[in-house]
């Protein structure tokens, strides 16, 4: 994708315009990716550009930071992003730390992350599964949309096999929905 | 588990005598009423050593779980009589038992035991077929306990009996944070457990290939899941695949030569078959959606499977030789993980209404459904070979268990676990 080479000078703010030639430049499976989603996708779609914000824009790519600063720019930075019942929409939240992840990939070629998609418990397991693996391919559209390069990303999907919270409610089940981020 | 058997063991030493029903993990939560009442009467032994099995007691258990008999307790027996010369039918007319059982032991001095048993009509004061005897080892009792069953079964309602199958399952057990995956296989009643395969990652989706032979699984290593397929009776374990992103949901062809699995290689959960022979992977589905959990129609000629194309997960059918996709369920907020009997008559899936998740029936001629279940969070269900009785999990006071229901929806029973969460019921085919 074009949006890749340019990652180095493009401002945050940027990719919301640059989703909307995306999803009509993408190769034949990002588009059919986009389009899993059914309404969810639309959703999402407006919900970057709506959700862009002051804030983000002024979230500047340095193009002299070593890895150091990338290192600190890290720190403290959410790793884990979650999720409504049955829907693969990213969060506006999420959007500052995902911007910080992104940042870092861009800057650091090198790096490798795979993100780790989970499901609550309700819902047949191997679907959840499938469940999960949306979740981690929104996530990687939203750090790739930014410029990082897909190379640099796994997605993996642990379904509803390996939740953090282990009640059987509402907020145990909010806590699993996640894509947990793991620099390798 | 091992405590219970260990338990049974010793209750089998101390005396015969005692009901048997203590010493089972099976518990009936709602029965039928329409059953056939059957006395199943302490099989004779003089012998002075202690039997490793009370047989007649597995065998009751067995056709009390069945859904079509009723048990006569012991403790109203009036005579417990070990061959038909010394079968009063007064007795049972009077405990209104329409068939008795009786049997004996001995042993035959060289390591093995002889089993007899009759089965006689109340009602025509007649035996149903000879005499039957089987020579076994000690290791074997609670197999010829459910030959036996199986023999009955099949002699009073025509259909095979289902008794001496087995499950596979999926259990999870200590730390929750980092709790130990184990796939086990155990007798169709939850008996002789054993494991398989144990892991500090995630295990799930156990398939059995239609003979009985293999089995395959989904496991992680190195936190990627992987498709294995495993030999039950040399242990010899075989990783099929291990593509980028979901290897999942294995599901074995009639035939024995091709796996039916979902792969995201090409970016999406799409349904391909793979030769196993060959390794010749083909791609049965082409949507951007999700599709996944399928399963091989009985005559191989269609895959059945879930799809979230039109909104809402649905059960979709698959052509296995155009690709035509039909859409199969309509009823109910969602449907997923289908199954189909044997016959092919019926299929069932979990129906999710209201928030609540359910096992549920389609009849395949009528498209009339029905909810087999009313537990909180069923899932997996997985029918006997006889297509007689769907086992399922379910969750009970946050504690995953597996539990049993007729296809008529009118029994149900649980087998509760001795430890830990227990998933993914998988009934094999009949062996042999």
């Amino acid at each position: 994708m074009s949006v890749t080479k340019l990652g180095k000078f493009a401002v945050i703010g940027l990719s919301a315009a640059w989703l909307a030639g995306c999803s009509t430049t993408a190769s034949d499976s990002d588009t059919s990716s986009m389009a899993s989603e059914g309404s969810e996708a639309s959703t999402s779609d407006s919900t970057y550009a709506a959700g862009e914000d002051g804030s983000l824009s002024s979230v500047i790519m340095d193009d002299q930071a070593d890895a150091q600063q990338n290192a600190d720019l890290l720190a403290g930075v959410a790793t884990v992003f979650y999720f409504d019942f049955d829907k693969s929409i990213v969060r506006p939240e999420a959007r500052e730390a995902l911007a910080k992840h992104a940042q870092f990939l861009m800057d650091n070629p090198d790096a490798r992350i795979v993100l780790e998609g989970h499901a609550d418990e309700r819902g047949t397991r191997e679907y959840n599964m499938a469940l999960g693996e949306r979740r981690a391919k929104a996530i990687m559209r939203y750090l790739t949309i930014q410029g990082v390069a897909a190379a640099q990303i796994e997605t993996v999907s642990f379904g509803e096999e390996v939740p953090v919270a282990f009640g059987h409610d509402a907020s145990s089940w909010q806590l699993n929905r996640r894509v947990e981020v793991r620099y390798e | 588990m091992r405590k219970n058997i260990l338990f049974a063991l010793f209750v089998a030493c101390i005396t015969m005598a005692l009901p048997v029903r203590a010493q089972l993990v099976i518990e009936i939560t709602s029965g039928a009423d329409q059953l056939l009442p059957i006395a199943v009467v302490p099989f004779g032994y003089s012998g002075t050593s202690p039997l490793p099995e009370d047989v007649a007691g597995i065998v009751e258990s067995d056709l009390q779980r069945s859904g079509v008999f009723e048990a006569i307790p012991r403790e109203n027996m009036l005579s417990l009589p070990n061959s038909s010369k010394n079968v009063f039918y007064r007795d049972w007319r009077l405990l209104k038992a329409d068939y008795v059982l009786v049997g004996g032991v001995e042993n035959n001095g060289n390591g093995t035991y002889r089993i007899s048993y009759e089965l006689l009509n109340v009602l025509t004061q007649s035996r149903v077929g000879k005499r039957e005897a089987l020579d076994v080892k000690p290791s074997n009792f609670r197999d010829a306990a459910h030959f036996i069953s199986d023999k009955i079964y099949e002699q009073l309602t025509g259909i095979r009996g289902a008794f001496s199958t087995r499950i596979l399952y999926v259990t999870s057990e200590g730390d929750r944070a980092a709790p130990t995956y184990k796939l086990q296989v155990a007798d169709a009643d939850g008996h002789r457990p054993q494991v398989i395969v144990s892991s500090k990652e995630p295990i799930l989706s156990p398939s059995w290939s239609r003979d009985g032979r293999n089995i395959a699984y989904v496991m992680f290593r190195n936190r990627r899941p992987s498709i294995f397929i495993q030999e039950l009776a040399s242990g010899k374990q075989q990783q099929l695949t291990q593509f980028r992103g979901l290897n999942g949901a294995p599901a074995w062809s009639p035939d024995g030569k091709k796996l039916a699995l979902v792969l995201s290689k090409d970016n999406n959960p799409e349904i391909y078959t793979l030769d196993i022979a060959t390794r010749r992977l083909e791609r049965m589905t082409n949507h951007y959606s999700i599709d996944t959990e399928p399963t091989w129609e009985p005559d191989g000629q269609g895959i059945i499977f879930t799809s979230d194309r039109g909104g809402n997960p649905q059960i979709y059918r698959l052509d296995v030789r155009t690709k035509n996709v039909e859409r199969v369920t309509f009823e109910g907020n969602s449907n997923t993980r289908a199954r189909m009997t044997p016959d092919g008559r019926y299929l069932v899936t979990v129906q999710k209404n209201d928030g609540n998740y359910h096992v549920a029936l389609q009849d395949m001629n009528t498209g009339r459904v029905q909810i087999l279940t009313e537990t909180y969070l069923d899932e997996s269900p997985s029918i006997a070979p006889n297509g007689s009785m769907v086992m399922y999990a379910t969750s009970d006071r946050g504690k995953g268990i597996l539990s049993v229901v007729s296809v008529d929806g009118l029994v149900k029973y649980r087998l509760p676990s001795a430890q830990g969460d227990v998933r993914e019921p998988a009934w094999s085919p009949y062996f042999k």
